[in-house]
């Protein structure tokens, strides 16, 4: 089975970016392929590098980029949903004269168009959020 | 593109200004115009509210995308699903809805409605009936 | 053609328990996630809704709200995030009800 994952919300203030990982980690174990996780809404903020936990806490930016390092995954930010929350990286700070980036390893900023083609190359598009 | 058109259903559930859900999720339905699929979309819950004639926010600061609803039958959008239960709960009817149109190039460009009231039972069988539910 | 549901909100914060399991078809499962899993405690009132629905809850999130599995409604089936997955398999489409 061949899966897009859609992740709406950020880390920490919702369940549902640990919910979406459980969920893709299960999926991949058992052979399936994933085929895109696409970050929207505030859900972009799951691609931002500048996240500190505290120690004893999971650190949910750090475990995508490993599960994406790990299993090859495409792991897309939405650029509109990204552009208004801060979420930049080389490209994007360029474009927009942005100082700084911030975007954590493992994560590509593209269009909404990646959700969409997602939902037409998948067998199943699971949502997560709020 | 040689693959099949899959039937593809966006539901809106939650009302405009008070999150980004409806705002964000209108852009993705523009935006699967392009993809030529079978598209639908669902207003049902407090998404009704997002068809609201009306809607002025100049007070509030924030764009007043209620005038992009009336451009999804540009889009080849024509078929727009409203749930009855939702809007009698709230106490509403078409009549407080935008009038959405689409024109029908098979005849002679003629308007049609775009929205189709459906009960709950009607919308559990247009749902069951897709391919591909994106949920905001 | 079946679907799986997905509710993760507590019934007793809002209506996607009730407009899930009022629209689900024969044949379709309900999966209660996250704080969804509220819904499927016995002695709670919402519990009611869940009649005539096959119904999963996740264990994890059970567990990790004190909720142990001799405090559910009659017939609910406990999975993991392998069962999890194993719905989304058996059923043809995902609806999420946020």
């Amino acid at each position: 089975m061949k899966l897009t994952i859609q992740v709406n919300e950020g880390p920490y203030q919702h369940q549902s970016a640990d919910s979406a990982y459980f969920f893709a980690k299960a999926a991949l174990e058992k052979g399936h392929e994933i085929y895109r996780i696409f970050f929207y809404h505030d859900g972009v903020n799951n691609g931002t590098r500048l996240t500190t936990p505290p120690q004893d806490d999971r650190n949910v930016v750090a475990r995508w980029s490993e599960l994406a390092q790990e299993h090859d995954i495409d792991m897309v930010l939405c650029v509109a949903a990204a552009q208004r929350r801060g979420i930049v990286d080389d490209g994007e700070a360029e474009r927009n004269g942005k100082d700084a980036t911030n975007m954590a390893p493992g994560f590509r900023i593209s269009g909404l168009g990646q959700l969409i083609e997602g939902g037409v190359q998948s067998d199943r598009l699971v949502v997560f959020g709020d | 593109m040689a693959e099949e058109t899959k039937k593809f259903m966006y539901i809106n559930r939650k009302a405009p200004y008070g999150t980004i859900y409806a705002w964000e999720a209108l852009e993705v339905v523009l935006i699967g115009a392009a993809f030529e699929q079978d598209v639908s979309v669902t207003f049902m819950d407090d998404g009704v509210y997002q068809l609201v004639k009306g809607q002025d926010t100049s007070g509030i600061g924030m764009k007043n995308f209620s005038p992009t609803y009336a451009a999804l039958g540009d889009f080849e959008i024509t078929k727009i699903y409203v749930e009855k239960e939702s809007l009698e709960e709230r106490g509403l009817t078409l009549d407080d809805l935008q009038h959405l149109v689409w024109e029908d190039e098979d005849e002679d460009w003629a308007e049609k409605d775009s929205i189709r009231l459906v009960n709950r039972a009607e919308l559990g069988d247009v749902l069951a009936d897709q391919d591909v539910l994106f949920n905001f | 053609m079946s679907m799986l549901h997905l509710v993760n909100k507590s019934p007793y914060e809002n209506g996607n328990l009730n407009t899930a399991s009022s629209i689900m078809k024969s044949g379709d499962v309900l999966l209660l996630i996250e704080d969804g899993v509220y819904g499927a405690v016995k002695s709670g009132k919402a519990s009611a809704m869940l009649e005539g629905c096959a119904v999963s809850v996740m264990g994890p999130d059970l567990a990790a709200r004190g909720i142990t599995e001799d405090k559910l409604a009659d017939g609910v089936n406990v999975v993991d995030y392998a069962g999890f997955v194993e719905l989304v398999e058996k059923n043809d489409k995902v609806q999420s009800w946020l």
